[in-house]
């Protein structure tokens, strides 16, 4: 039995959703980095079922790159993070607002 | 190449005392700026000995200046007979000068910036009078205005100096755009501006525009000339060192307008209407300046309205046909008023300083050389024969009464009559407050030394004796070269001669008459209501106050305060304040929260999304 693109998509799409309402509503900082890699991959998903839709090789090169990516985002991002903690003893991203016009 | 040398050697003398006068010895400096017009005179007298015919002309040409199209102008030079005479009156005169100021300004701190100065002003001077085509004329015409304004202004820590000076260049800015523009007029219209050329090209030019052009001309001239009505900065010249009124101020530079229209006489012969304005403008400067003379208090003043007055003659005789009785009363009055200009500067040497002739008097005994040429400058500006002035202002006269004779009007005689008889009036009347006794001061005035007394003696001598160069008794040999080069048949014969000659000497003599009564023994002489319009130059300033300066400074005011602070602050600061204000209202959007952030992208993202779906 095979599973319909369809249903990759659906998933990819909740997965979307789901990272995207943690990133506008959690605060703490951990969480919406966490939401980050949802976000990422559920956009890995869907080049995933494609390229076995399509029989293309080049979406899963793709998630590669996104892997890889996320990765070293992973670094940059957590360093940023254990910084501010350093600095200011929190990780709520709403006591971060130095940016304030 | 003598040409150039003449032109170059004071502006040569100009770059060294300019440039290094200040650490070189005071001697020196003198050497140096007399010694080059000195050279430069000699130079012109070698050149002037070249032109044997009338028709004789001496040019050279150092480069092409402005070459487009059709259309060329080269810097060149030009001598001929009528710029031989003015070169060596400007050389000859001003060396004279030049050596009078090393004893006048002995005493002065900037001694080689004024010497640097002096040499600007006479290689500029002989700049314009040798220029080859009007566009060189034009560049002296404004270099030896730029002398002007630097020595009028030479103590310029003096407030009125200062401003004596930036009057003058306004002044003459103001006529200047008039020579301008005839100068342009011509070059579009003749298509060229060789002196030379200028000549043939005039009889192919519309008479309209050749009378235009003529006018704008003359126009540049009255403001050079100090005619009517831009007479107003040559008064106010007075408050520079007295050899440079001397030099500047009655000599030579004034003469400019002068020259230049002996210089361009075939355009002008052929501009019936212009020689018309010149006559009447001339004659009425002329009397209009001598009434003024007459009430002014200040000697040196006097003389300046004395320089206004017969620069009005000189107008006239150009006027009326007259070139050569024009030029002729020119060098005579270079002698003369130079002479009487070193008198008063003499006398100024002896009271440190005082023009007031109120504060004057009694100066005959004490200053008895500079007296002697006092009056004979005096009696040469008179018009009593046989000094100098006599014959050239005799010969203006006659011309003039001539033109009326052919159709002109008897008006333009009858002022000069009348301006004659007003001159004597007046320098009779200085010269009585001057030298005569009572005695107006206490300390002991002092002879000026020889380097000041040569110069008045020679002067004085060629005032005494200049004039019979241009006697018809004695041959006339100037006015026979003058009249072949300008090609006028004297129109002089066909006048009365000798009666006209009586009834002008008879002016003169009356007016000195009247003068030593009205102020024996220095009375001062109340002239009413007559008095007070004169001393207020018949309202002339007055009136130019009321409808020029005072429109021009409410202008001035009103682009101050409303066109400056309102109109363009007003733009700046309300652009600078409408950017304030949107930036106020804009910071909001910059909450700081990394999640308005995110939400504007995804905003962003759904918009651009739906665009593409939907197109």
């Amino acid at each position: 039995m095979t599973v319909p693109i369809s249903a990759y998509l659906a998933l990819s799409a909740l997965l979307f959703v789901l990272g995207i309402t943690g990133v506008l509503l959690r605060r703490n900082a951990l969480v919406v980095f966490m939401s980050i890699e949802l976000m990422l991959n559920a956009v890995n998903l869907t080049f995933v079922a494609f390229a076995r839709q399509l029989l293309a090789i080049e979406g899963q090169l793709a998630v590669f790159f996104v892997v890889l990516v996320a990765a070293v985002e992973v670094v940059v991002g957590l360093a940023i993070i254990i910084a501010i903690f350093r600095a200011r003893d929190t990780v709520d991203i709403d006591d971060v607002d130095l940016l304030r016009g | 190449m003598a040409l150039v040398l003449i032109v170059a050697l004071p502006l040569a003398g100009w770059l060294v005392n300019g440039l290094a006068g200040g650490r070189l010895p005071r001697p020196l400096v003198s050497v140096i700026g007399c010694g080059t017009v000195a050279a430069s005179f000699v130079a012109s007298a070698m050149a002037a000995r070249h032109l044997a015919v009338p028709s004789d002309a001496l040019t050279a040409t150092l480069f092409t200046w402005i070459a487009a199209g059709d259309f060329t102008v080269s810097a060149g030079l030009l001598m001929d007979r009528l710029s031989a005479l003015m070169a060596l009156v400007v050389t000859g005169v001003g060396f004279l000068i030049h050596v009078y100021s090393i004893g006048y300004m002995a005493d002065d701190s900037a001694y080689s910036r004024y010497f640097a100065y002096l040499n600007l002003f006479v290689g500029s001077m002989l700049l314009l009078v040798l220029g080859g085509n009007l566009l060189v004329l034009f560049v002296g015409w404004e270099l030896v205005g730029l002398c002007s304004y630097l020595l009028i202004g030479f103590w310029f820590d003096r407030e009125r100096a200062a401003n004596s000076g930036r009057k003058a260049f306004v002044v003459n800015r103001i006529g200047d755009a008039g020579f301008l523009l005839g100068i342009l007029l011509l070059a579009t219209t003749a298509g060229t501006l060789q002196f030379d050329r200028l000549a043939g090209a005039a009889g192919a030019m519309a008479p309209g525009l050749l009378t235009a052009a003529t006018l704008l001309l003359f126009m540049g001239a009255t403001g050079k000339s100090a005619q009517l009505p831009l007479y107003v900065w040559l008064p106010d010249a007075m408050e520079g060192p007295t050899p440079v009124s001397a030099l500047i101020h009655a000599a030579t530079m004034v003469t400019a307008g002068v020259y230049m229209i002996a210089r361009l006489h075939p355009l002008f012969l052929r501009a019936e209407f212009t020689l018309s304005v010149v006559a009447a403008v001339g004659a009425a400067t002329a009397f209009f300046a001598a009434t003024v003379a007459l009430v002014e208090w200040d000697l040196k003043r006097v003389l300046a309205y004395s320089t206004i007055s017969q620069l009005g003659y000189m107008f006239l005789a150009m006027g009326v046909l007259a070139m050569p009785a024009g030029i002729f009363h020119l060098t005579m009055h270079a002698f003369f008023k130079a002479l009487l200009f070193l008198a008063a500067g003499s006398v100024m040497h002896a009271t440190q300083g005082v023009v007031d002739m109120r504060r004057l008097g009694g100066l005959a005994g004490p200053l008895r050389w500079t007296a002697l040429g006092f009056a004979i400058g005096a009696l040469a500006l008179a018009g009593i024969p046989p000094f100098a002035g006599f014959f050239s202002k005799d010969l203006i006269l006659e011309h003039a009464y001539a033109a009326a004779q052919h159709g002109g009007s008897l008006a333009l005689w009858l002022a000069g009559l009348l301006t004659a008889y007003v001159t004597a009036v007046y320098i009779t009347r200085a010269a009585v407050l001057t030298f005569f006794p009572p005695a107006g001061q206490r300390d002991h005035p002092h002879e000026a030394p020889a380097s000041m007394g040569w110069p008045m003696a020679i002067l004085a001598l060629l005032s005494f004796g200049g004039g019979w160069v241009g006697a018809h008794t004695a041959g006339a040999p100037l006015l026979r070269v003058l009249d072949r080069f300008f090609a006028i048949e004297p129109a002089a014969e066909t006048v009365p001669g000798a009666p006209l000659t009586a009834i002008s000497v008879a002016a003169g003599v009356f007016g000195i008459i009247t003068g030593l009564l009205l102020y024996r023994r220095r009375r001062e002489v109340s002239l009413g209501a007559l008095g007070a319009f004169l001393a207020r130059q018949w309202y002339v300033e007055a009136l130019y106050d009321a409808a020029i300066v005072m429109p021009a400074k409410r202008l001035a005011r009103f682009a101050a305060d409303v066109v400056e602070t309102r109109g363009i602050d007003g733009a700046v600061n309300g652009i600078a304040g409408l950017v304030g204000q949107a930036g106020v209202a804009m910071r909001r959007v910059q909450t700081g929260y990394v999640r308005n952030y995110a939400a504007a992208i995804l905003a962003g993202t759904i918009l651009m999304l739906g665009y593409w779906l939907l197109r």
